[in-house]
């Protein structure tokens, strides 16, 4: 107990500036529950912001049918909307193929993109339950998790991407010849 | 004097005589002869896509509104501002939910500013380039914003120490999401609510938008209803997946968010035709991300030799800067193009030397030269047909 008060002593005194930065105009109010809950959605790449619920692949198999395949294909092979499994080991090639499977570095981004803007002229309509499911589907379609594996909020994150490495930062200016002065 | 004047008004009301103009009316509209307008290429979905800007008919630097480019991934929403509110959450001490009205009560700035979308000049990546400026180089408009600068708010809410990111939501079917580093949202990004001396129009995100000063155009997100601070970028689709930069080794350059300096002629360019030899204007667009522009040069002979363009003033920073340069065609075949140096001293660099570094898959954040071949006849073309 006096261990947390000290602790919580320290960050007291640690961030007593920033305290005594006190909003200057006054405007706006807290955000209502349901703001949080409409507006907050946003999930993090460890897993921070998923909702409780779990899906399996058989689940999402079923729901990818009758939601996903008439834009993506019956298999995620692609139509009207893209394609959604395939091309590991294609991105150094003349014809990179950037699926799910071969590109996305982070399994979150799935569920958080499924949930956020899918399917396309209905977004939102999955429950948490459902988008694990499909994201499950999609995950096993590109073997990157088995038939029987099970998609909640602690196992996702967990969830290795082939392709996680893939990224590196900008470093531009990577091009071009030093200005020459007039 | 006054004579020749007065004849001259004679003879006009001798063309149009008795003729009455048409009445006056709320909302102006432009001369029917004029024409320009954006193209949209066709998608599977006409709710997503994109529209570019008429750059080869346009004048001076700023862009109409209703010629502003357009990049769309879930419809336009038409959005009541009555019922419209940005929250600023996360690591902060005061969670705040803020109205527009709110919103417009606060100290505003006003800045005029280019915004490019990053997958501008796409096309000059591929063997066979883009026809026409408006097609190659389209996806960049500048227009004078007005908003509230975002430190004010970040301020109003007491960011905890920790914050390095705030991850900004859309209020888009698809609810447009990228991560900002904090410190771009201290240092000049900006809430607009306005658009050269009006409301945004819905299509440039009604009733509020992100602007951040010279990155590239998805991070600038529309229909804004969330800002949440955090301690790490969220890897959103649209900065993973997608935006993000595909380099011959494999690997994708992430968070590419600056555009770099770029410039284009947009008289003569491809698609139009000189009626014959003479004495004309070349003329053109330059801006920069990182500042203002510093110098424009031209070559009209393949890129052997080149010369300095004159600069329209004001230049600004990260805006529009016209340039121009009288030529005589002399009916022989000609090569033109131009380079921009801003004021970084960065020099906007060739297409061969953008893909000698990052290969032809990268997709986005093109800012190579574009060269126009002037055909003996008069008829402009791209060079890589």
């Amino acid at each position: 107990m006096w261990r947390c008060n000290a602790i919580a002593l320290i960050i007291l005194t640690v961030s007593l500036p920033l305290a005594a930065q006190s909003p200057t105009f006054g405007v706006g109010r807290p955000p209502t529950p349901e703001e949080f809950r409409e507006l907050a959605t946003a999930i993090a790449p460890d897993g921070g912001g998923l909702p409780e619920g779990s899906g399996n692949v058989a689940a999402g198999r079923e729901i990818f049918a009758a939601q996903c395949a008439r834009c993506h294909g019956p298999k995620a092979e692609g139509d009207v909307g893209p394609v959604l499994v395939g091309g590991q080991g294609t991105l150094r090639t003349a014809r990179p193929l950037k699926t799910v499977g071969s590109f996305w570095p982070y399994a979150t981004t799935l569920w958080d993109y499924i949930n956020r803007a899918m399917p396309f002229d209905k977004p939102g309509l999955l429950k948490p339950s459902e988008v694990y499911a499909v994201a499950a589907y999609i995950l096993n379609l590109n073997g990157i998790i088995g038939e029987a594996d099970v998609m909640d909020a602690k196992t996702l994150p967990k969830v290795r991407m082939p392709n996680r490495d893939g990224f590196v930062p900008d470093p531009r200016p990577d091009v071009g010849e030093k200005a020459r002065k007039p | 004097m006054g004579g020749g004047l007065l004849a001259q008004q004679k003879a006009l009301a001798i063309e149009t005589p008795g003729k009455l103009g048409i009445p006056l009316g709320p909302y102006g509209d432009r001369s029917p002869y004029e024409k320009a307008v954006r193209w949209r290429r066709d998608t599977k979905t006409p709710e997503t896509g994109s529209s570019f800007t008429p750059l080869q008919d346009s004048v001076g630097t700023l862009t109409p509104s209703s010629l502003h480019y357009e990049r769309h991934h879930a419809g336009i929403p038409l959005i009541d501002p009555a019922q419209h509110r940005l929250i600023i959450h996360g690591m902060v001490d005061r969670p705040l939910s803020l109205s527009v009205a709110e919103i417009k009560r606060l100290p505003s700035v006003t800045r005029i500013m280019v915004l490019e979308c990053g997958g501008n000049s796409g096309s000059e990546w591929a063997a066979t380039t883009g026809t026409d400026v408006q097609r190659s180089f389209g996806l960049v408009s500048c227009s004078e914003w007005t908003g509230v600068p975002l430190s004010l708010l970040l301020k109003e809410v007491g960011v905890q120490p920790g914050a390095s990111w705030v991850i900004a939501e859309g209020a888009d079917a698809c609810r447009m999401e990228r991560s900002v580093p904090l410190a771009k949202a201290m240092d000049d990004a900006l809430i607009a609510y306005g658009q050269n001396g009006e409301a945004l129009r819905p299509a440039q995100g009604y009733p509020m938008r992100l602007l951040l000063p010279g990155w590239e155009g998805n991070t600038n997100v529309k229909w804004l209803h969330s800002l949440k601070l955090t301690d790490q970028a969220y890897m959103a689709r649209d900065e993973t997946a997608k935006y993000s930069d595909l380099m011959p080794d494999g690997k994708a350059r992430i968070f590419t968010y600056r555009m770099e300096a770029k410039s284009v002629i947009t008289f003569p360019s491809g698609g139009q035709k000189l009626p014959g030899a003479g004495l004309y204007e070349l003329t053109g667009l330059a801006w920069s991300g990182s500042g203002r522009i510093e110098r424009v040069e031209i070559t009209t002979d393949g890129g052997k030799t080149w010369v300095d363009a004159k600069l329209h003033e004001p230049r600004l920073p990260i805006a529009f800067t016209r340039f121009r340069l009288p030529w005589r065609f002399d009916g022989r075949e000609a090569v033109i193009a131009s380079r921009a140096t801003d004021e970084t001293g960065y020099l906007q660099p060739s297409r061969e030397a953008l893909i000698a570094v990052r290969g032809t898959n990268s997709g986005y954040h093109f800012n190579g030269m574009k060269f126009w071949k002037v055909h003996a006849d008069g008829t402009v073309t791209n060079v890589e047909v």
